[in-house]
């Protein structure tokens, strides 16, 4: 058995024994959720979660969005529909304020959890290499900014198609009209498309770090997992990307 | 062959450090990259200067002192620890970039020397297993499955130098811990403790400074031992379960 003596090795004497109980450690005195919060590995973990909760959302976003292609009456009436979700149990537009938070709060979790981590990352190296070399992927290392840019994105879209405040056309209930008046001016059409950009890059790495870091990787499964987030990050952009680009080339009027 | 070697000399902790340009010739490939070091430091102590304080023990490649960053890889090059790269794969008239580890958790105490005392506190929280050892027991005693036993001793070819935290973007000790924790866990005399250990290991982790993984895979890429990300994967798994 190779492995024994090296366990044997690094085993102590039996005079230590406070470890021997699986109770007692210092943080134990503190409650579950406290104890994951506060550990690197626990707030990736919630990092992780809340990452696809919003990535689920998108991929159910992103096929309705398609109900563009069919016309006025129908996505308008899909939209109708979205807010009499769980009637009569629930009333009109309850879900959808139940989604909005749940949302918003995946949101929350999210960023504080990314900026939290990120402070701690830099602090942790605060002396470079002199001497510099390319490293990891490009969807690796914009894994920041490009998280700033979703969450810009995301001000600027609720504005723009659920609020309508800045949107040109701004009538409640249409919202074919609105998206088709939005992608008419040059800048809407710009932002979303860059930001649909940064969201392909940031599923891209997203997906496979989420897996990994709640634990669901193993050797056997990490290439079909990158395979996957692949699939996701082209389908989700690609996607989302349909609605403007049809608008400004007049496919959709 | 002749080498331009840029190595970091600084005089202490909190002294300020530099760049410092050295001219060395006669290395023949053969030479260990420790060795071509040495010839440097002898030519440094003739000169009546202070030679490069660097790290080494086993030269072999088994104990890890051997730490520094060479042309901003850890270990250089090759796949191995620095006092088994060969000069074989330089050539004449190359410049060789020599750092520390950096990582505010291991900090510099002189030149090319770091603290990595970190580590040990890491082992210290629950790299080990509580056990009356005496002696050595029968081999057949307790039964390990193959599988496991192939795995944990992979694991357990991790030499604690450290290369990971000083190739990570992060300065993140969560392959070294990983490393632990994989190796005591799946073996039956791990397992007792298999839940406080990954806690306490953690945690300990968490509280000497080190970054978090943002699942980079540069630690991975860096190591002499060859241990994989999926070290990583299953550390997550046993702290969230611990729970
Ligand atoms: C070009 C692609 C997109 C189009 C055309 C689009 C369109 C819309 C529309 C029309 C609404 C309002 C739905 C309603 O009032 O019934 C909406 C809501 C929303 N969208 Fe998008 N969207 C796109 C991409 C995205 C992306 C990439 C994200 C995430 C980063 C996102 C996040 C949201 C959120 C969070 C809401 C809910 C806002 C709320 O209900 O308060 N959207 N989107
Ligand atoms: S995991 Fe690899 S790089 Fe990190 S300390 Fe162990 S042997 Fe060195
Ligand atoms: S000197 Fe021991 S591993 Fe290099």
């Amino acid at each position: 058995m190779a492995a024994l003596p090296t366990v044997v090795f690094m085993a102590l004497t039996s005079e230590r024994t406070e470890r021997s109980s699986e109770r007692g450690t210092p943080a134990d005195s503190r409650s579950a959720v406290a104890v994951v919060w506060n550990s690197t590995v626990g707030k990736k973990a919630a990092m992780a979660v809340s990452g696809l909760v919003l990535l689920g959302y998108l991929v159910l976003h992103m096929i309705g969005n398609l109900k563009i292609f069919f016309g006025p009456a129908d996505l308008n009436g899909y939209a109708a529909w979205l807010r009499t979700i769980g009637q009569p149990f629930l009333g009109h537009e309850w879900f959808l304020w139940i989604a909005r938070l749940v949302l918003l709060a995946a949101v929350l979790v999210h960023a504080t959890a990314a900026y939290q981590l990120s402070r701690r990352d830099l602090r942790a190296r605060p002396t470079g290499y002199r001497h510099r070399r390319a490293r990891s992927s490009y969807a690796t290392r914009t894994m920041r900014w490009g998280g700033v840019i979703l969450a810009l994105f995301i001000v600027w879209h609720i504005l723009d198609l659920t609020t309508l405040t800045v949107n040109p056309k701004a009538e409640p209930g249409h919202p074919y009209e609105n998206v088709v008046a939005s992608f008419h001016t040059w800048y809407s059409g710009v932002i979303y498309c860059l930001a649909m950009l940064a969201l392909g890059m940031h599923v891209r790495h997203g997906f496979w770090s989420a897996a990994q870091t709640l634990g669901l990787n193993n050797p056997r499964r990490d290439r079909a997992l990158k395979a996957c987030a692949d699939l996701l990050a082209f389908a989700l952009t690609a996607g989302f990307l349909a609605v403007p680009i049809a608008v400004m080339t007049g496919a959709v009027k | 062959m002749n080498l331009t070697l840029r190595i970091w000399r600084q005089p202490g902790p909190d002294a300020p450090g530099e760049m410092t340009v050295y001219q060395v010739g006669g290395i023949t490939e053969d030479m260990s990259f420790l060795e071509m070091l040495d010839i440097l430091n002898e030519e440094l102590i003739l000169r009546g200067d202070q030679p490069v304080a660097f790290d080494h023990d086993c030269r072999e490649g088994i104990c890890g002192a051997c730490s520094m960053v060479i042309n901003g890889r850890p270990h250089g090059p090759e796949r191995t620890t620095t006092c088994q790269l060969h000069m074989r794969h330089f050539t004449d008239g190359d410049t060789i970039d020599v750092e520390p580890w950096r990582s505010a958790a291991f900090p510099v105490i002189k030149d090319l020397v770091v603290d990595r005392s970190a580590f040990d506190r890491i082992i210290g929280a629950g790299g080990y297993i509580t056990a009356p050892t005496g002696s050595a027991p029968d081999a057949h005693a307790v039964p390990v499955p193959k599988e496991a036993a192939d795995r944990a001793f992979e694991h357990a070819e991790c030499i604690g130098c450290g290369a990971c935290v000083a190739a990570c973007p992060n300065g993140s000790a969560m392959l070294f811990t990983a490393a632990k924790v994989v190796h005591l866990n799946l073996l039956p005399q791990g397992a007792p403790e298999r839940r406080s250990r990954v806690r306490s290991m953690v945690a300990a982790m968490d509280s000497e400074g080190f970054g978090g993984c943002t699942n980079t895979g540069e630690c991975a890429t860096a190591c002499p031992k060859g241990i994989g990300l999926d070290a990583i994967g299953t550390l997550n798994r046993e702290f969230l379960r611990a729970r």
